[in-house]
């Protein structure tokens, strides 16, 4: 009998190292090879330039009062290594999920007693950028918080919601037809694991949120507002659908 | 003030040549392109860059509306003695910026 245990484990030691590979692909693994040399050369980047603006934010305090961000955190590289990788994460105070870029707003608005940026600000996104950097390279880990298990779960819901005129979800194109192409464009599997990031299209640094209304703009639908609940719900989501999956932001997007 | 990223290496074994690349963050606006309101966006260009070692020109170069935002330029250079680089950008709306980087050769 016990042999039998014995040759069961083996076999199922074996199982899991045939285990199937995972299916995920990052936007990074479908880009040309000139793309891919941009994000993997720091100094090719653009989007390390909004870092640097984000690395200066972190040490100036906002007024003669008030902190830096560096006065309380200290250094990011070790303060803030891992955060980007649990965020959209539940607040206690405004007892709602928040993401990366609210989260920094509301310290500049408890903390430092500051206007908070505009959203999609320059500040904001170089902030957030620098933030990001820090957890580049560790697997995306989504809190196990059950208060997220709602809004999670709305999210997912969105993510299948036909919406606008072309009467499309973000499943259709990006579970369903991920690998097909839009037109000439290959269409991703759309992970969210490099916000902020530069895209080419762009010509600049942008924020998932950015990423997203473009996305409701392309199907034609009515495209919320930033900062807007169901894009922080959306984000809890895709959070979740890229779980264990490396965070490589500042990331390069065509 | 623009962000720049320049990638120069700090020592180089005379009669090496060496590979020197600049980023520099501008929005490079074409002059062509409505905003949301309709209205033409005023052309913001960085038209000339140089590169001067001791003095001596290295690469210059023009740019257009063509080229993209935060132009990213590469080149090459024969490593004969050490010195300084300067690297300059002149553009539109009184645009200007240089950066120095001391090289040594051994």
């Amino acid at each position: 009998m016990k042999r039998w245990a014995a040759a069961l484990s083996v076999v199922a030691c074996c199982l899991n190292a045939t285990a199937q590979p995972d299916p995920r692909r990052s936007g990074f693994d479908d880009m040309s090879p000139q793309t891919q040399a941009m994000q993997r050369d720091d100094m090719q980047n653009p989007a390390m330039l909004t870092v640097q603006d984000g690395a200066a934010l972190w040490e100036r305090a906002p007024s003669a009062s008030a902190k830096a961000c560096s006065g309380c955190h200290g250094t990011a590289a070790t303060s803030m290594r891992g955060v980007a990788t649990r965020y959209p994460a539940f607040d206690n105070t405004l007892k709602k999920p928040i993401d990366l870029s609210q989260r920094i707003n509301q310290c500049r608005e408890r903390r430092q007693q500051s206007a908070p940026f505009a959203p999609e600000s320059a500040e904001l996104l170089a902030l957030e950028s620098y933030v990001a950097l820090q957890s580049r390279g560790m697997p995306i880990a989504p809190p196990a918080d059950p208060r997220l298990q709602a809004p999670r779960a709305r999210g997912e819901a969105l993510y299948r919601q036909r919406i606008g005129q072309l009467d499309l979800s973000c499943a259709q194109c990006h579970d369903e037809r991920a690998g097909g192409r839009l037109g000439g464009s290959l269409i991703p599997q759309g992970h969210a694991n490099g916000y902020p990031l530069y895209r080419l299209e762009w010509q600049a640094v942008g924020s998932l949120q950015r990423r997203l209304r473009n996305c409701m703009n392309g199907v034609r639908a009515e495209v919320p507002g930033y900062g807007a609940p169901e894009f922080v719900e959306l984000a809890l989501y895709l959070a979740w659908r890229d779980r264990g999956m490396k965070l490589e932001s500042p990331a390069v997007r065509p | 003030m623009a962000r720049t990223l320049l990638t120069v290496p700090p020592t180089a074994k005379r009669g090496e040549v060496i590979e020197l690349r600049t980023l520099i963050a501008h929005i490079m606006e074409t002059g062509f392109r409505p905003d949301a309101n309709g209205q033409v966006k005023p052309r913001d260009l960085i038209t000339r860059f140089t590169c001067r070692f001791n003095g001596e020109l290295v690469c210059s170069a023009e740019l257009y509306p063509a080229v993209a935002a935060n132009p990213y330029l590469s080149f090459t250079m024969l490593a004969t003695e050490s010195g300084t680089l300067s690297f300059s950008w002149e553009g539109d709306n009184g645009f200007s910026q240089s950066e120095s980087v001391v090289l040594t050769v051994t």
